[in-house]
């Protein structure tokens, strides 16, 4: 008589251990720190992040798991942080071992359509190979798509990409990117394309307070200050600038920070003589009520 | 005969996993990584034809090795080899190049003598497969 072979028991595994081991938290903790705001999309990166670790622990006592789908959809207007969080994301799934190299390729529609017959396959694939090992960032992805002209390639790069996120899951992560409506109804005409995305994030736009505590972080990383009325002036801009056309949230922060260190430069030069740090250090008042979104409602 | 040429003659021949682990170091070591074929097995042969272009820019072995497969399968009758090129300056040069693909049978090399002046004897070598026009070789 045969006796039963005993099965072993698999050891309890230690879920903060593996956490530590991964050294995904770090890279949380960088976009909560970096990223201002944001809420809803932090906890799907967390929960995204959480579920891959589980998944790794999973196969490794032998659980079968099918790969989780990894390609992801972001929508939200110019400027809320698509084009970051999706390095942060490649990094969170290589440090994870989801992915082999953690590179982001950002690619858009010229990218990827040729001009001519037979041009669009070998530039999505020279664009696909360079993503290889990392994640592929389509910005703009309903551009790909053109059902007013039939004769547009873009639904030839569209083949070969829904080609490889089916077949090469392993080698690469593919993001599409854009706003929210028109990427509902990119994937509503492309519905081979929606299903392969499993992940759909929404990024919403920032309110005033999170645009000062952006400029502020900006500022920061910069070694430039507000004097206290130039802050005042700037939150008056934040208000002004969202009511104009184009406005483009952390971007639109971004270029007034930038157009008001030009202006600091002129004033601190036309002035002349001495300069102290302080003074080099400051952005005060008029740097920001020269800018054209106070000009222009003061002439109208 | 079997052609021993480039890095690794000398070994059974790669497996695609061993292919991808030496893309992968060439890659890793910044060396652009490019594909040729021919069927002239002399030694001295140094202008085989390009199979695409070089690839340039690449991260992971995966995107290359969809190439080489394809290479191999569309070249059954022939040598192929995957080059990596070594551009940092002072180099400027193949820096990792092995034969991925070879022909089912290879007939090997015949020795010819000739006759110099002086009746001194000159030897050189001459692949039986060169024989046929280039295209019907290894068939």
């Amino acid at each position: 008589m045969e006796s039963p072979v005993p099965v072993p028991v698999p050891p309890n595994l230690d879920l903060s251990e593996a956490y530590r081991a991964s050294n995904v938290g770090a890279v949380l903790d960088k976009l909560d720190r970096e990223l201002v705001g944001l809420e809803p999309v932090k906890t799907r990166i967390r929960q995204i992040a959480h579920l891959l670790l589980i998944d790794k622990l999973r196969t490794s006592v032998g659980l079968a798991t099918e790969p989780p789908p990894l390609h992801m959809s972001f929508t939200g207007r110019p400027g809320t942080g698509k084009t970051t969080v999706a390095m942060r994301m490649a990094e969170v799934l290589h440090r994870l071992g989801y992915i082999r190299k953690g590179h982001l390729v950002v690619a858009t529609r010229d990218d990827l359509v040729g001009q001519y017959i037979g041009h669009t396959a070998p530039k999505t694939r020279e664009v696909l190979k360079r993503a290889m090992g990392g994640v592929l960032f389509v910005d703009e992805a309903y551009y790909l798509y053109k059902p007013e002209n039939e004769r547009d390639y873009g639904g030839e790069a569209i083949e070969i990409l829904l080609q490889v996120m089916e077949n090469q899951r392993e080698d690469l992560v593919v993001i599409f990117a854009g706003y929210k409506d028109r990427m509902d109804t990119f994937f509503a005409s492309n519905p081979g394309l929606s299903s392969r995305v499993a992940n759909h994030i929404d990024f919403p736009d920032y309110s005033d307070e999170e645009l000062l505590a952006i400029a502020q972080l900006m500022l920061a990383q910069l070694n430039y200050e507000f004097t206290p009325e130039a802050r005042a002036a700037f939150e008056e801009y934040i208000e002004r600038r969202k009511q104009q056309p184009h406005f483009a949230n952390a971007r639109s922060v971004r270029n007034a920070i930038d157009r008001a260190r030009l202006r600091q430069a002129t004033r601190l030069f036309e002035r002349g003589g001495t300069v102290t740090p302080a003074e080099l250090k400051a952005l005060e008042e008029s740097d920001f009520r020269q800018s054209r979104v106070f000009t222009e409602t003061a002439a109208e | 005969m079997r052609i021993t040429q480039g890095t690794f003659s000398f070994l059974p021949d790669l497996t695609d996993e061993q292919i991808a682990a030496q893309v992968q170091y060439a890659l890793d070591n910044d060396w652009p990584i490019s594909i040729e074929f021919t069927d002239d097995p002399h030694p001295r042969n140094a202008y085989w034809e390009m199979y695409g272009l070089p690839m340039f820019d690449l991260k992971d072995a995966a995107a290359v090795m969809d190439d080489v497969r394809r290479a191999v399968a569309e070249h059954p009758n022939e040598y192929v080899k995957v080059n990596a090129y070594d551009a940092r300056r002072g180099r400027q040069t193949t820096a990792l190049s092995f034969i991925v693909g070879r022909p089912p049978i290879e007939p090997g090399f015949r020795l010819e003598r000739t006759t110099d002046k002086d009746r001194q004897i000159k030897y050189t070598i001459h692949p039986y497969a060169a024989d046929k026009p280039h295209g019907e070789r290894y068939k």
